[in-house]
């Protein structure tokens, strides 16, 4: 029903008082949504109640979307936001990769994966784990720019960063994934570059 | 050959590596840094995939991944890694997850826009009342300096600073300007209150009318 109408058509008919028009804006962003939270929690029940946040205060606020930046763009910022909110209520660690504490926590992240390395993984899983084995920060900007495809300005304007910042980040961030890869997936990274 | 300000040069040798093909239009090796010649063709490489690279870096990278073994064999790396990352797959949050939303933003009304709520005029009067403040301070401040002192030292600053007129504060702090300040503030208080009763009352009418 809405399949053909852009984001602002969507917005300007909620606004108006069509509010199951929302739900497909719900439809196209939830995997996106979804996707970025668990960057940042491990936990899938944490992570959809977040998601259901992160809607609901889009909704809430959906006037002030002035529409200077897309509407993705928006609605990552209130994802990143809500999402180091709720881990600051659970006092669960927003990590950075500087702390200590999130290298214990990698480490031990990356023993568990060392222990299933037997069973063989398809590439994109491959991908998948080597990014959670990533620092939230990493692996928040790998995939607002490679899955969300956001542009490193509007990643920018999400991190509260300047663009340039933004490159060198994601420049280190993939350094470390491909670092992630070749250490945990060897043999599927000697298998892709068929060697 | 030239590139705008990069110059590729075929070398004979193999031993001086990649970066000793890439010269500068006076034919000085570019980069001779070789600790850093692979995170330096990394960053170059990304780049390039990213399309970040200006036109002339652009045709120099052309060129040596056509032309170098080493360059190409590092931009296929990386770009089969770009191509993993762009192809990893999104988490998918459970079947009933649209509906729960939509469940959850029907007990909502979306907020008025902030602009629409924050008066412009009580932000400028703020900053008006804060610019003339300082402005009024600072005009005191230098009307009292005496221009025309020579070698003043800081006891003299400090015995000037004493001669000036002491502005007592002590007959304000009684007993019953606190007592006035405290009330002003209870009512201010209260009246906020009622406006926002008033206003949530408002809000729930509107509610019951949408809904009927």
């Amino acid at each position: 029903m809405y399949t053909g109408l852009t984001d602002t058509e969507i917005i300007s008919r909620v606004l108006k008082g069509d509010q199951r028009s929302f739900s497909a804006l719900v439809d196209r962003y939830k995997d996106y949504v979804f996707t970025l939270v668990m960057r940042f929690t491990d936990i899938r029940e944490d992570a959809e109640e977040i998601s259901q946040d992160i809607f609901v205060k889009a909704y809430r606020c959906l006037a002030d979307f002035r529409g200077d930046s897309k509407f993705s763009t928006w609605l990552y910022t209130i994802v990143r936001t809500t999402s180091i909110t709720f881990l600051r209520k659970k006092k669960l660690p927003t990590t950075s990769l500087d702390q200590e504490n999130t290298l214990v926590q990698l480490e031990n992240r990356e023993s568990s994966f060392n222990a299933n390395l037997v069973e063989k993984k398809s590439r994109q899983s491959m991908v998948k784990e080597a990014i959670q084995l990533l620092s939230p920060d990493d692996a928040h900007v790998i995939t607002l720019f490679y899955q969300a495809e956001q542009s490193l300005e509007e990643i920018g304007t999400i991190l509260g960063m300047e663009p340039n910042t933004v490159k060198v980040k994601l420049h280190r961030a993939r350094i470390r994934l491909k670092e992630k890869m070749e250490k945990n997936f060897s043999h599927e990274v000697r298998e892709i570059h068929g060697d | 050959m030239r590139y705008g300000k990069y110059m590729v040069i075929k070398r004979e040798d193999n031993d001086s590596g990649i970066w000793s093909e890439l010269y500068d239009k006076n034919g000085q090796p570019l980069k001779i840094n070789k600790m850093n010649e692979q995170e330096q063709i990394e960053d170059r490489l990304w780049n390039y995939i990213d399309g970040l690279s200006d036109p002339a870096e652009k045709s120099v990278i052309d060129q040596l991944i056509t032309a170098n073994i080493e360059w190409r064999r590092k931009y296929h790396e990386l770009l089969e890694v770009h191509q993993l990352m762009s192809d990893a797959p999104l988490d998918a949050p459970s079947m009933r997850f649209t509906k729960n939303v939509m469940e959850e933003i029907a007990k909502y009304q979306i907020a008025p826009a902030t602009k629409n709520y924050i008066n412009k005029r009580v932000i400028w009067g703020i900053s008006i009342f804060f610019l003339v403040m300082i402005t009024g301070f600072l005009i005191y401040g230098f009307s009292q300096i005496n221009w025309n002192a020579e070698n003043t030292t800081s006891t003299e600053i400090l015995n000037q600073y004493n001669k000036l007129p002491k502005f007592d504060w002590s007959k304000f702090m009684t007993n019953t300007y606190t007592n006035i300040f405290m009330m002003i503030n209870v009512v201010l208080g209260l009246i906020l209150l009622d406006m926002y009763l008033q206003h949530k009352k408002e809000m729930r009418a509107k509610n019951l009318e949408t809904k009927n």
